[in-house]
């Protein structure tokens, strides 16, 4: 399916951040071998120099290990892939706390309500 | 590498082209925008030697035809061919017209080879111009307005054939539009003309950093 991107940001960001939550949430594993670049490119619907970007981006991240001649694997140091979600999961929760603090809500508040929440799910 | 410098063009009395100077890399996608009347017919024309320049120089050989793999935004085909003999005339006329990736781009476009040209759709007359074009291995490859016209569906298709036939190792493609959001996402740079010559030239990714495709244009019109 093609992926339908912001406008305001450049599409190779936004393919990293896509990549980076897949492994993150599993999606993708720890050693698994990414699509080819031309791969990857039809499948999302982009320019391959722009999936060649994101595999080098993730590479210098140390999220992927591109090894000449094989492919593009992600990594299997799951210390870091840990520390990439603590990193994803504090950046979130400062966004939306903020958001909701300039709303006027207070933290006992946010909390309440995702408690509330808990239960309607 | 592609290297455009001063390029004017009168007609009649009328300048159609107006000092168009441009460079573009191998391996490059890029797409030349403008208003309709803005030149961008005419410059690629230019650029496959079908019309001559009245001043400038483009660093290729006079005879063209090796080296760009031009599809006009009109029809051009004797429309008695069927597709098949279509491809045939092709590979009969282009030393580097690549059967193979015609087929598999016939393949990915569900075509029916024994199909005369004149019985296709416009979406399926679209697709065969882009399996012509794009199946000759020269170095640059110019789609005049490939888009116009069709629905959604086959856009997109389109688009991924693009995407998958061409070796951007040694191929680089020109792709004019005036509806730049439908092909953006393929760009690697995109041209804006207006009036006969080029206002900008800037990379898409660079755009995006700075502002929205949409915000840049307008301020640049």
């Amino acid at each position: 399916m093609t992926q339908q991107f912001q406008r305001d940001k450049p599409i190779y960001l936004q393919v990293v951040d896509t990549i980076i939550q897949e492994i993150v949430s599993g999606i993708r594993q720890s050693g698994e071998k990414l699509p080819s670049v031309r791969e990857y490119a039809i499948e999302v619907g982009v320019n391959p120099n722009t999936i060649q970007r994101v595999y080098r981006e993730l590479d210098q991240r140390q999220i992927t290990i591109t090894k000449r001649g094989q492919g593009t694997f992600v990594t299997e140091d799951s210390r870091l892939i840990t520390q990439v979600r603590e990193e994803l999961k504090k950046q979130y929760v400062d966004q939306f706390v903020e958001d909701m603090e300039a709303l006027g809500f207070s933290k006992e508040e946010i909390i309440l309500s995702l408690k509330e929440g808990e239960h309607d799910a | 590498m592609l290297k455009v410098q001063h390029i004017s063009k009168r007609r009649k009395f009328r300048k159609v082209l107006q000092d168009c100077s441009f460079v573009i890399e191998t391996g490059k996608i890029i797409g030349i925008i403008g208003e309709n009347g803005s030149g961008k017919t005419t410059l690629l024309k230019v650029l496959a030697g079908i019309l001559r320049a009245n001043q400038g120089t483009i660093n290729l050989e006079n005879d063209r035809s090796q080296q760009i793999s031009y599809s006009p935004d009109q029809s051009y085909f004797y429309d008695y061919f069927s597709i098949e003999e279509l491809i045939e005339f092709y590979q009969s006329q282009y030393p580097d017209f690549n059967q193979e990736r015609a087929n598999a781009l016939i393949e990915f476009f569900t075509l029916n080879r024994k199909e005369k040209i004149k019985y296709l759709s416009k979406g399926q007359l679209g697709r065969v111009k882009i399996v012509v074009t794009i199946a000759r291995e020269a170095p640059f490859l110019v789609l005049d307005e490939p888009l116009a016209g069709l629905d959604p569906l086959v856009k997109e298709k389109i688009i991924k054939g693009i995407i998958q036939f061409i070796d951007l190792e040694s191929q680089s493609l020109i792709i004019t539009t005036h509806k730049l959001l439908e092909v953006e996402p393929i760009l690697d740079e995109v041209i804006v003309m207006k009036n006969g010559t080029i206002i900008e030239q800037k990379q898409v990714e660079q755009i995006r950093e700075e502002t929205t495709i949409q915000r840049w244009l307008e301020q640049l019109y």
